[in-house]
């Protein structure tokens, strides 16, 4: 799909003045001083929109719990809100051991709903929407719980791939399945949050195009407002999805049997 | 080796009019660039979080927690003292009550005391007033029966003497006190 909008992209083009769709150029990765090669330091547009994202989440839960209060006012309320949720979350899915693990998961979903929303603004740049960057924070997720796991239970983590519960003739072939899937785990992880919000966006995007045709603006206007309305859903619903399958591997590392 | 890598860079996910080709997400150039700066912002996330963010709220919270338990406790000890109080003004009115019962009590047998003895009083006034009218009605009666004893005797002996016959003293006398003994 992606390789043939862009050969319509690329015919609109050369037919000067016709439809023009670039509903991926907002994904480019570009320097944020000039035009040089994209090395691993280079600051670009990924280093500003991380950097808002950091700003933002400081604003949310260092500035805006300054006071301290006990009684706390809208944006400490908001800070609370967000640490209770998600605290509750590890505590009622990964158990009370898992309680240790808060700040990381914490982190985590900070990051990802920060940058979900702030991809939202128009002409923003969505660091989420990249899989490299959800890969790595999958791959980070799957690295540390599967590591975890085998600290804290040794050899007994394995009997998270045999299922005890099914007939003995079943559990060789269960046991190929839930390896399978255990290995899977990452990949759909990160698509899954990667996949969601470009694809979105990009809809958004060809949505958009249709605007410069004056017949079909106002429905193209109509759909990207309903389309956003729908990915400010998809926002907050994947980083919520992608946090709580977090908890549920971290659950199934701390406590292996089925 | 830089100036290799930026024309190669151009040419493989950007094209020339500076629009993509193919999928910017699969543009493995860029990986290291992305996954270089996400690293960094995942620890100054996590060490803002860790260090400065989560320790506040969680003191916050245990401060609000806190406040909470403290108010509770104060609320019940004031309930605790609240009950005291009733029950002291509880025994207090019926401490009350029993000492005025007590005192209408020592009253009433103090007033009874005082009317049993008038009532005795009167009581031995009245039967020393009944005893000296008997005496009297006696002595009256006693004379009246002498009268008639006398009366009689008279009449007696006029009746007699009329019929004409002797007039014995001594048998009328004995006649008529027989009669009136019968």
């Amino acid at each position: 799909m992606a390789t043939e909008t862009t050969g319509h992209a690329e015919a609109g083009h050369a037919a000067e003045g016709g439809l023009a769709f670039h509903p991926m150029d907002q994904f480019i990765v570009k320097p944020l001083f000039g035009d040089g090669a994209v090395h691993w330091y280079t600051p670009t547009n990924v280093t500003l929109w991380m950097a808002i994202t950091v700003l933002v989440i400081g604003a949310i839960l260092i500035l805006g719990t300054r006071s301290r209060a006990v009684i706390p006012n809208r944006s400490q309320s908001i800070a609370e809100l967000a640490y209770g949720f998600i605290y509750k979350m590890v505590e009622d899915i990964a158990g009370k051991d898992g309680v240790k693990y808060f700040p990381y998961i914490m982190s985590l979903f900070m990051f990802i709903v920060v940058a979900n929303f702030l991809g939202l603004i128009p002409t923003a740049f969505t660091t989420t929407s990249h899989i490299a960057v959800t890969a790595v924070l999958a791959l980070a997720v799957f690295i540390s719980v599967t590591v975890i796991g085998f600290v804290k239970n040794g050899s007994a983590f394995l009997g998270l791939f045999w299922v005890s519960s099914a007939p003995l003739a079943l559990r060789p072939v269960l046991a190929i399945i839930e390896v399978i899937s255990y290995f899977v785990r990452p990949v759909s992880h990160s698509i899954r949050l990667a996949g969601n919000v470009m694809a979105g966006h990009a809809v958004i995007k060809v949505f958009a195009g249709f605007a410069a045709i004056a017949a079909i603006a106002p429905l193209s206007v109509l759909a990207v407002t309903a389309l956003y309305g729908l990915e400010v859903l998809v926002a907050f619903i994947q980083a919520y999805v992608f946090t709580i399958l977090t908890c549920v591997y971290l659950k199934d590392a701390l406590h292996p049997s089925h | 080796m830089a100036t290799e890598t930026t024309t190669e860079v151009v040419g493989s996910c950007v094209g020339p009019t500076g629009s993509a080709i193919g999928l910017p997400q699969l543009c493995f150039d860029w990986f290291p660039n992305q996954i270089f700066w996400l690293l960094v912002t995942l620890v100054v996330i996590y060490f803002l979080l860790a260090r400065i963010a989560l320790p506040r709220i969680s003191a916050v919270l245990a401060e609000r927690q806190g406040t909470i338990t403290n108010d509770i406790a104060a609320a019940d000890d004031l309930k605790a003292q609240a009950q005291e109080a009733e029950a002291a003004y509880d025994k207090a009115l019926a401490d009350a009550r029993a000492e005025a019962q007590k005192i209408a009590a020592e009253t009433r047998a103090e007033i009874q005391a005082e009317l049993d003895r008038s009532i005795a009083e009167a009581d031995a006034d009245i039967a020393a007033k009944t005893a000296e009218s008997e005496a009297a009605i006696s002595e009256i009666r006693k004379s009246a029966l002498e009268s008639v004893q006398i009366v009689a005797r008279d009449t007696a002996r006029e009746i007699v003497r009329a019929l004409g016959a002797q007039t014995d003293e001594q048998a009328i006398n004995a006649a008529v006190d027989d009669r009136l003994k019968g």
